[in-house]
Order: C-alpha cells, then structure tokens, then sequence
C-alpha cells in the first residue's frame, strides 16, 4: 500500500474521533485559551465597550490583594483539612475496618457513605446547613452531652465547610482503598502476621507500602475535587461570613460577578487552573506507566 | 491455640463493628433529618422525631412550578448532554481501543489530564464566551458544555470498557466484509452493555447533581434545572418551610440513588470506576 492510501486509511479510522473532539476544542479547549486571553485584560461586565490588554496587572492586584491572599490560605486549609486529613484517612480508615468488619455492617456502612456521596451537590449543602446552624442537630447534639454549644456557621465556618466536604467526599477514597485493599493477596499479610508482625508494624511495613500508588492517585484526585468546590460552600455559607470561608472559586465568583470584573475574576481562575494543572501533571506522572 | 486465634479475630471484628456503627451514626444524621423533616408537619433544622405523620410537605411542593417544571428542565438538560456524551465517548473509544496508531498515546493522555482539570475554573471565561457567541440563556448550549466538560472521563471509562471486548470476534465480521461501524454497533457494543450503561448512569448522576454549571450559563427561571431552583427555598421565599425544603430535596435526590444502585448491582457491588481511577 502506499502512503497515501496509507494516510487515508488512517483519516478514515480517526473519523469516529471527530465529534468527542470538536466538542472538546470548542468547548473546554476553548474556554481555557479564552480564560488565558481575558485574563490579561481589564473586560468587565457592564459599560465597557472594548477590553483592552493590561499585561500582568490582574496577577500584580491579586498578590497585592489581601482579599486573594485570604482566599488562597482559606483554600489551603479547606483542602487540607478535607481532602488530606479528612477524605483520605477516614476512607482508608473505613475500607481498613471494612475488612474486618461483619457484613450487614459493612453493607450499612457502605451504603450511608455512598448515599452522602451520591447526593446532589445542593442538597448535602443544604443537610449539612441544617446539621452546623445554631438550632440545627450538632448543637442539639452537644445540649445533650452538656457541652458548650455555638454557632459553628459564624464561628468556624471554614471548618464547618469542611467537615460537610468530608462528609460528601470519603466514599470516593473509602470505594478506591477498598478496591487497593482487596487486591493484596492474603497471603502476604497472613505470612507477615506467622513471622511475628502485627497491628501497627504490619500495616506500616507490609500493607501501606503495597497501596501506596492508590494512596498517591487518590490524593491527587481528592485535592483536584476539592480545588473545584462550589456548590456545596455557596449553599452553606456563601463564602461568608466576612469572607471567611471564601475559598478560590468563591472569590472568582464574586470578583467577576458581584464586582463586575471578569479580567481580574479570570486570572483568579487561571491560577486555579495552573494549580489544578500541576497536580494533575503529578496524578498523569503517578500513572505513567499503565497508559 | 486455635481458641485464642479465633477469640482475637471475634475481638477484633468487633471492633471494627463498632467503630464502623460509629461513623455511620454521624454520617446518617444529616440524612435522618432529610427523611424526618420530609414528614414533620413542624419540621425545623434538629432531627427528631416527627410530630405526627404527613404528606402535606409533599403535597404543597408537587405543583408544576415548584416541582415538575424543574425536574422537567434537569431531565432535558441532563438527558441531552448525557446522549450527546455516550455517542461521542462511543465513537471515540473505538478508534483508541482498536486501531494502533502514533497518536493514541498523547490523545489518552491528554484526556487524562483533562479528566482531572478543575472545570470550576472556567466558568467565568465559559460564561464571558457564551456572551460573546450568544449561547448564554440557552438550553442547548448548556448542553454542550455539560457534554463536553463530561466527555474527557466517559470517554476515558468507555476505552477501558471497550479494551475488555476481544477483537478476534470483530476481525470475523470485517471478513465477512461488515463496515467499522456495522461491527461497532453490531458486536463490540451489545457485548459491552454493561460498561456502556454505567458510563451513561454516571454522566447523568454527575451533571444532575451539578449547580455550578447552570447557575452560571441559565438565567431565565422558567429554564431552570432542580439544582438550582431548590435555592429559591431559602433566598427568595423569606420564611423557609423546611418539611417543604426536605421533601424537595427527597424527590430530586431519589432518582439518582436509584440510578446509582441500579449500576451498583449491575456490577455486582464492586465499583468499575475505582479501575478507573488506577489507570
């Protein structure tokens, strides 16, 4: 065959690409070079007829902007807290447990996480409102024990968003460490369990060593869903109050939209997008080799 | 020997019952208090039990305006995208799981990297464009955006799919003289129901749960799906009816769940896309 019927061939066996990849191009690749367009521009949302070009000073604001500032620590303690410590051990704790566990109570358990999960975005926001709110079941709880209780949305808001992004977000790390968990043979631990080791030393020496590539892909993803919340902290708080549970998202939000400017909006989003960028670099490096 | 064996194995299961019944208590609550407040004549924002028994928060929310004509909205907007999701991550699949070529590495990996992009991100520069094109207000160009903010991981999970389905049986037909596209429709897909259905339940459950999407390229009310109309409960009504919130939230949330436990069981509990998610 020669090349050119070659190249046609192989034209025709692409042609089934085409649409998945014109929807891409207009509709995400687009966007992202357009993001990386207006970011550098002054373009807001009203009484403007024509953009113009204004270099860095988008960026050059931001870091001078102690509004940004704070939305980037609130950002890093939501993620912290969610997804590192919050998501990811207590799903690994839970899949750990899992295997131990009887099984209508792995069944129960299993199934409330994934129903938290499998919720709309807006109605968790909406049941973990009613649970932190002043007259809401937190509160109600801690009367019962006699302990103090307060105004969680008003007095640890960040932390209240949180816990409801723990709350939504464990049975993703808890299905993936099962599936990691499971596929250990038994017989390595049980080996490990007749030479002696136990408890703590057989799962820091035997177990998570053997899952620690599921521990590094399900970190990455936990903290790219977490960069992306919206949702949930805008029916609980709306980033308030004051601004103290504003994270990334929310601040572009208000930036484009309350104060009308969408250039500088947008380079709060491209800085986002490069963050999420690098982390997914690292999640594409993780898998390098099953691709 | 073996007494002890077992003794500690009973002692440590039930441990991990306990502990397992701990954690699911508090992450039951917010769950209880939807169900509960669902029936409460005087619903309010503690869970406890009703005081007496009624359908009257169902009854007052199941009118075309509060309820059908969102659900309505939510079923075409997700519904479209999600057809126009599964056909694209279809045809795509075929040509990457079939054909060798050069391209096929950077084309995955770029899906791949797709996949994980915070697609919050470009909601403002989504929105500055529809603008510009003149898609913002529109059905079908959420449409498009919902299906190709999808796309990247549907396209990725019906690759996966699509590699379980031998070749050899394909290669028959193509003797035989069938097209691409007749051995395509003919024997790859019936033989990958499965993993078509759970891309497609998936799509679905994703874009109906999303907020974001919506409320950033609909403005006009009458367009609006469920996940966004169910904000009007708390800004625009002054006095919030929670039993009323909670039944709303009842009815929006149910379709998804049993989505979700239909491809549950259909893969017979494990879960395809923690596969996915290794690579």
């Amino acid at each position: 065959m020669n090349g050119g019927a070659r190249r046609l061939r192989s034209l025709g066996r692409a042609l089934p690409l085409s649409p998945a990849v014109v929807l891409l191009l207009l509709f995400l690749a687009g966007p992202i070079g357009y993001c990386a367009f207006i970011a550098f521009t002054d373009l807001q949302l009203t009484g403007q007829a024509h953009a113009s070009f204004v270099g860095l000073a988008n960026f050059r604001r931001a870091f001078g902007d102690e509004e940004f500032l704070n939305a980037v620590w609130l950002t890093l303690v939501f993620t912290v807290v969610s997804s590192l410590l919050g998501q990811n051990t207590l799903g690994l704790a839970l899949a750990a447990l899992m295997r131990r566990a009887s099984k209508p109570v792995r069944t129960l358990t299993g199934g409330v996480v994934i129903t938290a999960w499998v919720l709309p975005e807006v109605v968790a926001g909406f049941l973990l409102y009613a649970f932190f709110r002043r007259e809401g079941t937190l509160n109600a709880l801690l009367d019962q024990l006699h302990l103090p209780s307060q105004n969680w949305l008003f007095t640890l808001p960040i932390l209240a968003v949180s816990f409801a992004n723990v709350w939504r977000g464990t049975a993703f790390s808890m299905l993936v460490y099962s599936a990691a968990l499971n596929e250990i043979p038994g017989e390595i631990e049980e080996a490990a369990e007749v030479d002696g080791a136990r408890g703590r030393r057989l799962w820091w020496h035997i177990t998570l060593p053997m899952i620690r590539r599921s521990i590094g892909t399900n970190l990455m993803l936990n903290t790219l869903q977490t960069l992306s919340v919206f949702g949930l902290i805008w029916v609980m708080t709306r980033g308030g109050p004051g601004g103290r549970s504003q994270t990334l998202p929310l601040f572009m939000y208000e930036q484009a939209f309350q104060n009308s400017m969408i250039g500088y909006g947008t380079a709060v989003a491209l800085l986002l997008l490069v963050v999420g960028s690098l982390f997914s670099l690292v999640y594409l490096r993780l898998l390098r080799t099953e691709v | 020997m073996a007494g002890t064996v077992s003794s500690r194995r009973r002692g440590r299961r039930l441990a991990a019952d306990t502990g397992l019944l701990a954690v699911a208590a508090a992450f039951a609550l917010p769950l209880a208090w939807v169900l509960l407040s669902s029936v409460d004549p005087h619903a309010d924002l503690r869970v406890k039990a009703p005081d007496g028994l009624t359908l009257g928060n169902f009854d007052a929310i199941l009118t075309p305006e509060i309820t059908f004509t969102p659900l309505l909205n939510s079923l075409i907007l997700c519904g479209g995208a999600t057809l126009l999701t599964v056909v694209c991550a279809v045809l795509a699949a075929y040509p990457l799981s079939r054909f060798r070529s050069r391209l096929n590495r950077p084309f995955l990996l770029t899906i791949l990297f797709a996949t994980s992009l915070p697609i919050t991100a470009i909601m403002v520069p989504v929105y500055a464009l529809f603008v510009r094109v003149d898609l913002i207000d529109t059905v079908h160009g959420t449409i498009l955006f919902f299906a190709a903010s999808q796309l990247p991981f549907a396209i990725w999970l019906m690759k996966n799919f699509m590699d379980g389905v031998p070749k050899e049986l394909e290669e028959a037909a193509w003797t035989d003289g069938a097209s691409t596209l007749q051995s395509l429709a003919r024997i790859v897909l019936p033989l990958m129901g499965p993993g078509v259905s759970v891309v497609t339940v998936f799509s679905f459950v994703m874009m109906w749960g999303n907020f974001f999407v919506p409320f950033m390229l609909l403005l006009t009310p009458d367009q609006m799906p469920a996940s966004v109309s169910i904000n009007e409960f708390f800004g625009n009504r002054g006095m919030v009816a929670y039993g009323q919130l909670a039944a709303f939230s009842v009815v929006y949330s149910t379709p998804v769940i049993l989505l979700y436990l239909l491809i549950s069981r259909r893969l017979g509990g494990g879960f395809a896309l923690g596969g996915a998610v290794k690579g």
